[in-house]
C-alpha cells in the first residue's frame, strides 16, 4: 500500500521512564522516596509535538517537568524509552536546540554581549556576527548594556539575555524551563507577550515549562499535563485558538476550569 | 578604606611602643632582645649598605620560581582530577598522602637531589604549593555548577573550550582562594629553606645573624619578612577584583 508522506512530527516521546536514587536525607515533599531507594519520577510518557507548535508541560512541583525537558534535550538519559526528533533518535545535546534554564543559565564571568557570542558562533563572518549580535541584543532590549555582566542586570533582563543567546542560533528547538519563574507579575506579563512575538516571528519549535495554568493556555498551541510522580501524561490538549486570547469567556474559559481540575485545584476558581 | 589604614597604623604603634617600654623597664640585654630603636639602626645599616636589597631579591627570585612552576603545573593538573572522575580515583589518594607532609621534611631530599644553591629552594616552594593547588583547584572543578557545563554543551564548544572558557573560569574563584594560600605557605617555606642550603636571601639574613649574634640582625630580618608577606598578599588580592572572580562574590 501507498501511503502519503505526511509532515513528520518534531519531537516524539515514547514511553519514557527514568528513577533517580534519592540522595536526600531528609524528604522535602509529601509522597517522596525514602533516603537511598530508587525514586521513579517518569513512568510511560508519551506525546508527539509537531513541527513550529508551542507545547506547555504542567504539573506539581517536583513531578519531573525538568527532567523530562533535559532528557529531551539529551542532557540527561533515560531508563526506558525514546526520544526522537525528527525522526532520529537523541543520542546528546545539539547546538541547533537550545535550552534556556530553570536557574540562571547565562556565564557570569561573561558580559552580556559575550554571552550572546555564545549563540552566534556558527556565524563565520566576524563583521556579519558583530551586527548580528547587535541586532539581537537590540530585539530584546539590552541596548546599553552589551557590557553589563550578569549580577549587573536585572532578574528579567538576564531572561532577556538568555534569550537572546538562544535565538541568535536560529535555533530548530527551544527548550524553556520555567523561564520566567522568578520573575516578578508584570515582568512576567510582559515575556509572555515577548514570547508570542518571537514564536510568530521564528520558526522554532518551542517546548516550554510552566505551572502557570493562564501562562500555559495563553501561550500553548498544546498543552501537556504530567501527573504527581511517578509522572505520566495525564492530558494532552490542543487548542487552536488565535492570540491574544481570553480566557475569561466561551470554550477557553471552559478549558481552563478542566485544567485547573485536572491539576487538582477545586476551590481556587 | 582610610579608617582601615589609620587603624593598622594604630596596631603597629601600639606594639612598637610595648616593646620599647618592656625593654626599658626590664633592662632586657640586646643580646637577647634589643629595643625598636636598636632594630632601626639595624635595619638602616642593612638597607644602606644595599646587602637587605640583595637578600630580598635572592628570596623572591626563589619563591617567583617555585611559586610559578607550582601554579603552572598543578591548575592543570587539578583541573584533569576534576574532570575525570577515574583520575581522581587513582590520584587522589596519593595527593592526601602527600600532602600532610611538612615541606621541611623534604629538607634532606632537596639537600640530597639538588645539592647547594637555589634549586632545592626552589625545589621545596615547588612542593609546598603544589599539593595545595591542586586540591583547591580540583575541589574547585568539581563545584562547577552543572548548568554551566550544560551551557557549554549545548553550543557546541569543544573539549579545550570548555575547560579554559567554562569550567576554568567557573572554578576561579576557588583557584584564586588556592593562590592566595599557597603563596603565603610558599613565603613561609623560603625563609626555611634558606637556612639551609644557601648562602643569600632573608632566611640567611637571620641564620647569619644568629651566628654573630646580632639579635638586632635577627629582628630585622624577620620584620621584613613580615613586610614582604603584607604586600604579596596585597598584591595576590587584587587578583580577587578579576572579572573571572568578582561574579561569585557579587552574586548574592
Ligand atoms: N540529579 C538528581 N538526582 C536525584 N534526584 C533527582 C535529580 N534530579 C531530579 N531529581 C528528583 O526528581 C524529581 C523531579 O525533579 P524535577 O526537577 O524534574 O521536577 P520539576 O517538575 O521540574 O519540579 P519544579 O516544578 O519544582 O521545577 C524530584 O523529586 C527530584 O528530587
Ligand atoms: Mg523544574
Amino acid at each position: 500500500m501507498k501511503r502519503f508522506k505526511k509532515p513528520m512530527d518534531k519531537v516524539e516521546v515514547r514511553n519514557l521512564t527514568k528513577s533517580y536514587v534519592e540522595r536526600r536525607m531528609k524528604a522535602r515533599d509529601p509522597g517522596s522516596c525514602n533516603y537511598h531507594e530508587k525514586c521513579e519520577v517518569l513512568k510511560g510518557i508519551d506525546f508527539r509535538v509537531k513541527a513550529g507548535s508551542f507545547t506547555c508541560f504542567l504539573g506539581p512541583s517536583g513531578c519531573g517537568k525538568s527532567t523530562l525537558l533535559q532528557i529531551i534535550a539529551g542532557f540527561e538519559k533515560a531508563d526506558r524509552g525514546k526520544v526522537l526528533i525528527d525522526g532520529k533518535e537523541v543520542t546528546g545535546s545539539s547546538s541547533r536546540h537550545i535550552f534556556v534554564f530553570q536557574e540562571d543559565g547565562l556565564l557570569p564571568w561573561l558580559t552580556a554581549r559575550q554571552n550572546v557570542a555564545l549563540g552566534s558562533r556558527h556565524i563565520t563572518d566576524p563583521e556579519k556576527r558583530s551586527s548580528e549580535e547587535e541586532d539581537y541584543i537590540e530585539m530584546v532590549g539590552l541596548q546599553g548594556f552589551e557590557d553589563h555582566y550578569p549580577h549587573e542586570l536585572s532578574g528579567g533582563m538576564r531572561r532577556r539575555a538568555e534569550v537572546a543567546r538562544a535565538l541568535i542560533t536560529n535555533p530548530d528547538i527551544l527548550y524553556m524551563d520555567e523561564p520566567f519563574g522568578a520573575l516578578d507579575f508584570v515582568t512576567r506579563l510582559q515575556m509572555r507577550e515577548e514570547m508570542l512575538n518571537v514564536h510568530s516571528m521564528f520558526d522554532s519549535t518551542i517546548l516550554f515549562i510552566t505551572h502557570d495554568i493562564d501562562e500555559a493556555l495563553q501561550l500553548g498551541d498544546q498543552i501537556i499535563v504530567m501527573s504527581e510522580r511517578p509522572s505520566r501524561v495525564k492530558a494532552d490538549i490542543h487548542l487552536d485558538a488565535p492570540h491574544p486570547r481570553d480566557l475569561s469567556s466561551g470554550h477557553l474559559a471552559e478549558l481552563r476550569k478542566e485544567v485547573y481540575f485536572l491539576m487538582g485545584l477545586h476551590a481556587a476558581l | 578604606m582610610a579608617i582601615r589604614r589609620t587603624d593598622s597604623i594604630t596596631s603597629f604603634v601600639i606594639i612598637i611602643s610595648v616593646w620599647e617600654i618592656t625593654v626599658r623597664l626590664f633592662h632586657v640585654s640586646p643580646f637577647k632582645f634589643p629595643g625598636p630603636g636598636e632594630v632601626g639602626v639595624a635595619l638602616w645599616e642593612l638597607a644602606a649598605s644595599g646587602a637587605l636589597l640583595d637578600h630580598v631579591i635572592a628570596s623572591l627570585y626563589r619563591v617567583t620560581w617555585g611559586y610559578y612552576l607550582s601554579v603552572l603545573t598543578a591548575i592543570p593538573f587539578g583541573m584533569f582530577l576534576g574532570t575525570w572522575y577515574s583520575a581522581r580515583r587513582i590520584f587522589n589518594p596519593l595527593i592526601q598522602f602527600l600532602r600532610p607532609i611538612s615541606p621541611l621534611a623534604w629538607i634532606p631530599v632537596a639537600l640530597i637531589w639538588f645539592g647547594i644553591g637555589d634549586r632545592p629552594a626552589i625545589f621545596l616552594i615547588f612542593l609546598s604549593s603544589f599539593f595545595p593547588m591542586v586540591v583547591f583547584t580540583m575541589s574547585g572543578v568539581q563545584g562547577v555548577r552543572r548548568t554551566y557545563l550544560r551551557v557549554a554543551d549545548n553550543f557546541g564548544l569543544t573539549g579545550l573550550e570548555r575547560s579554559i572558557k567554562v569550567i576554568l573560569p567557573a572554578a576561579m574563584p576557588e583557584i584564586v582562594v588556592g593562590l592566595r594560600i599557597t603563596l603565603g605557605t610558599a613565603w613561609l617555606v623560603i625563609v626555611a629553606a634558606e637556612m639551609i642550603a644557601v648562602k643569600s636571601g632573608l632566611g640567611y639574613l637571620i641564620v647569619d645573624g644568629r651566628n654573630a649574634l646580632r639579635m638586632d640582625r635577627v629582628i630585622a630580618g624577620m620584620i621584613v619578612i613580615g613586610l614582604i608577606g603584607l604586600c604579596l598578599d596585597w598584591l595576590i588580592r587584587k587578583l580577587e577584583t578579576l572579572p573571572y572572580v568578582i561574579w561569585s562574590k557579587r552574586r548574592k
